[in-house]
């Protein structure tokens, strides 16, 4: 019997033959598939902030009378957070080339900057919200404010668990170094982070630009 | 920088085993925030400017975001056909599939209820 060289070597008894039914798990390295199941987790992630754009573009002409995007929104606040967000996007990327050259200390100066910027930008956001409240533009005034908080805010509330997670993985780092658990850690963040910045590219141009155009 | 981008290969990584991350280089991650700065700023200062049509400022801030999302995907989160063994492709496009059919119907649906709803009177009386 000649079997083929293809076979996967898991899945082959001593004498060569195929095993159809394997009695254990194939040995696979620990954490193997953790990525995949963490850009699972994004997708299903994108689908709740999906529904919640949807409910947006259905809900966000209803003003009950109340106040409109062009009495509340304030562009030159927005871009500023804008960049807040993309400024966090790329140290974070910084953070992940020092981490892949194992550089322990410029890895954790870059987490660092990365959750400064994440705190500006909720410290901009919080702020934006606060005067919306001032001005009596609360979640119970209409249709658009309802929407536009809980999408809002939902991404805000992602920001903040990111930088939880950030400074929680900085002491996990500066505890334990740049072993592989704390590798993949940081690889999930930063899917994390480079996705709630792509998020916030939807926020910006149909909630914030289409607010003011309409 | 060039000396860090040569020493980045040089480094052998024994725990890092076989997988096929692309993880990109400070000019990648580089080209990827300069393509984004000017996505952004040129939406924001369509809109701030108002130097065109809403209808046209409207389309081409849509591009400019489809495009910039695209940037993300591809300089940041380093994704491509071949990541995961395809899954990862496979799971966006699938999730894309759903997010279309559940943002345009919930849009095209609740546009024909508001233009066929009985015409109310008194709206302004029952805010």
């Amino acid at each position: 019997m000649s079997h083929a060289p293809t076979l996967n070597p898991d899945y082959v008894d001593e004498a060569g033959r195929p095993i159809f039914h394997p009695v254990e798990e194939p040995h696979h390295p620990e954490g193997h598939s953790t990525m995949l199941g963490f850009w699972m987790y994004l997708m299903s992630d994108c689908l709740i902030f999906a529904i919640l754009f949807a409910v947006y573009a259905v809900l966000g002409g209803n003003y009950a009378a109340g106040p409109a995007p062009k009495d509340l929104f304030d562009l030159p606040l927005v871009a500023l957070n804008t960049s807040m967000l993309l400024f966090s996007s790329i140290t974070y990327g910084f953070a992940m080339l020092a981490m892949y050259r194992n550089k322990v200390a410029q890895t954790q100066v870059w987490l660092a900057v990365t959750g400064l910027f994440g705190l500006c930008f909720l410290g901009i956001e919080l702020y934006e919200f606060a005067h919306m409240i001032h001005l009596g533009a609360t979640p119970q005034r209409s249709g658009f404010l309802s929407a536009f908080f809980i999408l809002v805010g939902t991404h805000g509330l992602h920001v903040t668990f990111g930088c939880i997670w950030l400074v929680t993985l900085m002491v996990q780092v500066a505890q334990k170094g740049l072993i592989q658990a704390n590798r993949r850690r940081l690889m999930c963040l930063s899917l994390f982070w480079h996705f709630l910045d792509v998020i916030w590219i939807g926020v910006f141009t149909f909630v914030y630009l289409f607010g003011i155009l309409r | 920088m060039s000396a860090e981008a040569h020493n980045e290969h040089a480094v052998t990584h024994d725990d890092h085993h076989g997988d096929d991350h692309d993880h990109g280089t400070y000019r990648s991650y580089l080209i990827g925030f300069a393509l984004s700065v000017v996505l952004t700023a040129i939406p924001f200062w369509l809109v701030m400017a108002g130097v065109l049509a809403p209808q046209l400022t409207g389309l081409i801030i849509t591009a400019f975001a489809v495009v910039q999302i695209v940037v993300h995907m591809i300089f940041f989160l380093h994704m491509n056909h071949r990541s995961e063994g395809g899954w990862n492709m496979l799971a966006l496009i699938f999730t894309l599939v759903i997010v279309v059919i559940a943002v345009a119907g919930s849009v095209w649906v609740m546009y024909h209820l508001n233009t066929n709803m009985m015409p109310v009177h008194d709206m302004q009386g029952m805010g």
